[in-house]
């Protein structure tokens, strides 16, 4: 777990040695900020809730994430640390895990910096804060899947801008997953299972069944194995391709 | 245990193409092993196994005893490493960066603060202690690459290319350093600097298409060379001819070449038979002669001679 923690901290402490940290966390408040008030109409809806605000959650992950995911292994791998960081006493899980974990904790740092959102619904009204605590918690087991399948699209390549666009296909294809756009590919020739288990994997359904607070197990359970699923295969990814220099 | 690196019939294959081919060996401590062969040889692949990065198709590796495979983590904690290119977190800076692998290597508060601060002044790199890496100079950078590898003074250090791309004063300054460490280690560098060989290591093995083709010590590689223990001799005032004839009635003498002609000096290199010592023998002749002798000196042989006779294909004449 020691090792888990010191890859955690080193990680954590680069993005904000580097503009990494003010320009996604400026770009993800500013956004945020904007879709929620112009597009979401915040105000004229005239409620007290942050549905606007978290409605547009799953379309700022996929350009921001895949950004912020691009360059956990394919950085390692153009600049050589791979070589250093895995002969160091390690195992690759350790690894793997120590670098997710810091850019998820990021992420919820950028989440957590939302915060005057939920002061000003307060102000204006009496929310259900359950909800809303309901919904934080929802976007942030999202975030961490699209994390997840950006460190593994990472490792297999050192090139980040090829690492960023498969990346945000690959999340949308997630986000997507319960709608015609994506069932309908399917439709004519896949049996009705199949159909029934690719449109449970869409992130946006089980993001916006958390975020009505009502907080099932299995909706937190799906994000939880789709990140272990996919951090499992970065670390198969880094054994492969590893010696590919 | 003096054998601290075992290596048994290592063998690496990347799809069709062989990289190591069935290298053994073992390293003792107090030893410098220095890994010879042209670009491409298996050197740096050989290296990225023994350290665990890259698994072998075949073979093992054992470090003090401990299978790089079956006891990664144990085997890893006695190496020290040095990849090619001495990389490294380049925003970071050599103070957090040595901090870093100091608590990746288990160490803490108190101690780890001294390590770090010794290994800094091993390797001189107080004065750029917190500036970024990226801003730092190659020879600089590959200090900091140095002091991560030998930060928790491991029984093992692997280090390749280590002075590559290093100014001359910074390259005896490496080599003071390795030298210095030498007795209480195991250590196995790579180069293709021949003149290192003799600077630092107490044996050279060289490899060429994936093999071992030859292992012994920086003088024994020389021995081996064609013009090992030639003796080269400059005359002035004689006929060449009757020169030539006259050292070929000398005890020990095989063959006798002209180097060059420089107004009346005349230049020979005299080969040996079986490499025995003939120089005082020669020295003898040409005082009882009363030749002017201008130059008189023995070669030991060129390293680089031998590294091309090993490493290069033969060519065979039909």
């Amino acid at each position: 777990m020691g090792r888990i923690r010191v890859i955690f901290k080193r990680e954590l402490a680069g993005y904000f040695a580097t503009p990494i940290a003010a320009v996604f966390i400026v770009i993800f408040l500013l956004l945020s900020g904007a879709f929620t008030f112009y597009l979401g109409n915040y105000f004229a809806r005239g409620q007290a809730d942050l549905v606007p605000f978290f409605d547009f959650h799953p379309w700022l992950y996929l350009v921001l994430i895949p950004a912020l995911a691009m360059r956990l292994w394919a950085e390692e791998r153009r600049s050589g640390t791979i070589e250093l960081l895995l002969t160091l006493p390690v195992t690759m899980w350790e690894a793997v895990a120590g670098k997710f974990l810091a850019a998820w904790c990021f992420t919820g740092i950028a989440l957590a910096l939302t915060f005057p959102m939920w002061i000003t619904v307060n102000l204006l009204g009496e929310p259900d804060n359950g909800v809303i605590l309901a919904s934080y918690l929802g976007s942030l087991l999202m975030a961490g899947g699209f994390l997840a399948i950006g460190s593994c699209i990472s490792a297999l390549t050192k090139n980040q801008v090829i690492a960023f666009v498969i990346s945000v296909v690959i999340c949308l294809g997630f986000i997507l997953s319960g709608f015609p756009l994506v069932l309908e590919l399917f439709s004519g020739w896949a049996p009705q299972f199949l159909l029934n288990a690719i449109s449970s994997f869409s992130f946006l359904t089980h993001f916006q069944s958390i975020s009505k607070g009502v907080l099932d197990l299995r909706d937190i359970l799906f994000f939880l194995s789709l990140i272990a699923f996919w951090l499992f295969a970065t670390a198969t990814v880094i054994g492969m391709k590893k010696a590919e220099s | 245990m003096g054998t601290m690196v075992e290596i048994q019939n290592l063998r690496k294959t990347f799809g069709p193409i062989v990289a190591v081919d069935g290298v053994s060996f073992t390293v003792e401590k107090g030893e410098v092993l220095g890994f010879l062969g042209p670009n491409g040889a298996g050197k740096s692949t050989t290296m990225k196994m023994i350290t665990g990065f890259l698994t072998p198709t075949s073979g093992t590796v054992r470090i003090c005893g401990h299978n790089i495979e079956d006891e990664p983590i144990e085997a890893k904690k006695r190496i020290g490493y040095l990849p090619e290119g001495a990389p490294a977190y380049q925003d970071m800076t050599p103070a957090s960066f040595l901090t870093f692998i100091g608590e990746m290597r288990g160490y803490q508060g108190a101690t780890l603060k001294r390590t770090v601060s010794e290994t800094v002044e091993k390797v001189n790199l107080q004065s750029v202690l917190n500036q970024s890496i990226e801003t730092l100079s190659k020879g600089f950078k590959r200090r900091v690459g140095l002091a991560q590898a030998i930060l928790h003074d491991p029984d093992v250090l692997i280090l390749d290319e280590p002075t590559d791309g290093l100014d001359p004063n910074q390259k005896h300054e490496v080599r003071t350093l390795i030298r210095a460490m030498a007795q209480e280690k195991a250590i196995i560098l790579s180069t293709h600097i021949l003149e290192e060989v003799h600077a630092v290591c107490s044996r050279a093995m060289i490899i060429a298409k994936g093999k071992v083709v030859s292992d012994g010590t920086p003088a024994e590689l020389e021995g081996k060379a064609p013009t090992h223990n030639t003796v080269l001799v400059t005359i002035a005032g004689v006929d060449s001819l009757v020169a030539h004839n006259h050292l070929m009635t000398v005890k020990g003498v095989k063959k006798i070449e002209e180097q060059g002609r420089d107004g009346d000096l005349v230049q020979f290199r005299i080969y040996p038979d079986d490499g025995q010592w003939i120089l005082p023998d020669i020295g003898h002749y040409a005082r009882e002669q009363r030749w002017e002798v201008r130059e008189l000196y023995p070669d030991r042989g060129q390293l680089d001679e031998v590294f091309r006779l090993l490493t290069t294909p033969k060519q065979t004449i039909s």
